[in-house]
């Protein structure tokens, strides 16, 4: 081999560099999927698969209606209707935004900027 | 051209009926481990195997005026004469693809005014350079951000880079200006080779392959973000159960996630054995890596048999007597050489 020094260093670099998320996670206990604490009240304005994967942009659309076209209304897939509100409609229930959007979001790196308008709910960082 | 299509359309199918069909586990657990495993191994393999081979002549590739007298004036970066310069050039090539930013195009103008006829034009063509680091540059950052899934606690860095690359705050989930650029530079590259016939010439199933599996890995991720939807917590704990090598159910994931994840392992298999190995092939390339000197040290070629070699006075050794008879001049004389003989 030649220039072998140069090229084992090279090879050892890219073995490192391409096996880190494998090494960074060495030593340090099994990931626990975060278990988020669910409000009381057992209903919320969509299913919980519907929100899951579409809250965000759920909210999204809410501040536009809310905010751009003055709709403060929402009319849910069963039919029901909602007061379009973060304060009012969402966090009445989720109140606890540590132990339910802080869970998944801080485990993600999820970074909603809806506390750039909105005050930060208390407890939280 | 649309074999390479059709090839990754069959492994994004084959993906998705796996996984909706309950073999989450092959696509999402023995798939990536079996291509980890193949890219690290071929890639290495490939890398001693290079090392391995040896370099006939000096074959760097000049850009200008190699070191000669004090008065001519070296070019520093394009003809680099030490080791230091080199790793400068190397530096420079790796980082900002100076010699695809000499790309130049060739075009014959017909009914030129010069020539009063047609003319035969080079002229500099940057698209391919700008798109090239685009794409690489996007590839690479959008790399990094995945780290989030991987690690726990999510470090700095990686939120730093998601603030930047989201920071026209579009949407919700926010939409990354590195996967849509991504996706534009991956169609140029495609269109390139489609529109431009001489380029369209030399385009070989092995050019296309790629280019549609990095296409399709972008959409699915694409579509898995901002579209088709997956549960992210759910994966986050799947893909740390893969890095604690102690997988968990792929239940709860939904298909497109596993057409995502087979489609870059296919990508990672596919890696060593193909042209993307330039990722390690640049820095063994001889024409970029030797240094400009071949006028003032000798390269001797590694497989050459040793020289049998007879210096001037081994040389006069031998045909001393000879040498003598015919009256040329000798450097130790003959008679020296006998009364030193018959002293003995």
């Amino acid at each position: 081999m030649y220039n072998s020094k140069a090229v084992i260093a090279g090879i050892v670099a890219f073995l490192v560099i391409c096996t880190s998320p494998f090494w960074a996670n060495f030593g340090s206990g099994d990931y626990k999927k975060p278990e988020v604490v669910l409000p009381k009240k057992p209903e919320c304005i969509e299913s919980a698969e519907f929100m899951r994967a579409e809250h965000m942009q759920l909210l999204n659309e809410w501040r536009d209606q809310a905010l751009r076209h003055d709709n403060r209304q929402y009319v849910s897939s069963t039919g029901k209707k909602w007061e379009i509100s973060l304060q009012n409609t969402c966090m009445k229930c989720h109140n606890d935004y540590e132990q339910f959007c802080d869970k998944c979001h801080v485990t993600n790196n999820v970074d909603p900027y809806c506390w750039t308008c909105h005050i930060l709910p208390k407890g939280s960082k | 051209m649309l074999n390479s299509l059709l090839v990754v359309a069959l492994v994004a199918i084959i993906a998705w009926l796996g996984a909706a069909i309950g073999l989450g586990s092959l696509f999402g657990v023995v798939l990536p481990y079996v291509a980890i495993v193949v890219f690290l191994g071929g890639v290495v393999w490939r890398m001693v195997w290079w090392a391995k081979s040896p370099v006939p002549f000096a074959i760097p590739t000049t850009g200008g005026q190699e070191k000669s007298l004090d008065f001519i004036k070296q070019a520093q970066w394009d003809c680099p004469d030490t080791t230091l310069g080199v790793v400068k050039r190397m530096f420079l090539e790796v980082f900002l693809f100076r010699s695809l930013f000499r790309n130049v195009n060739a075009e014959i103008k017909q009914d030129d005014p010069v020539n009063g006829g047609p003319r035969l034009i080079y002229y500099s063509s940057k698209w391919l350079w700008v798109f090239a680091l685009l794409f690489h540059y996007c590839f690479f950052i959008v790399f990094f951000r995945h780290f989030r899934f991987f690690v726990d606690p999510v470090p700095g860095c990686v939120s730093f880079m998601e603030m930047i690359d989201g920071f026209l705050q579009i949407g919700a989930p926010r939409f990354y200006l590195t996967g849509g650029l991504l996706l534009v530079a991956v169609l140029f590259l495609i269109g390139r080779r489609l529109v431009n016939p001489r380029v369209r010439y030399i385009s070989l199933t092995q050019d296309y392959f790629p280019l549609f599996l990095i296409l399709g890995i972008v959409v699915s991720g694409i579509a898995m973000r901002y579209f088709l939807k997956t549960d992210i917590t759910q994966v986050k704990a799947f893909v740390m159960g893969l890095v604690h090598f102690n997988p968990i159910s792929a239940d709860g994931i939904d298909p497109i996630f596993f057409v995502h994840v087979c489609l870059v392992s296919t990508l990672l298999i596919y890696f060593p054995f193909s042209k993307l190995t330039h990722m390690a092939g640049i820095f063994f390339s001889p024409t970029r890596n030797l240094p400009c000197n071949t006028r003032r040290v000798r390269h001797v070629n590694p497989w050459n048999p040793p020289k049998d070699f007879l210096t001037y006075p081994e040389y006069e050794d031998l045909y001393r007597e000879a040498m003598a008879g015919a009256n040329l001049p000798l450097d130790k004389p003959l008679e020296a050489e006998t009364k030193q003989k018959s002293g003995e």
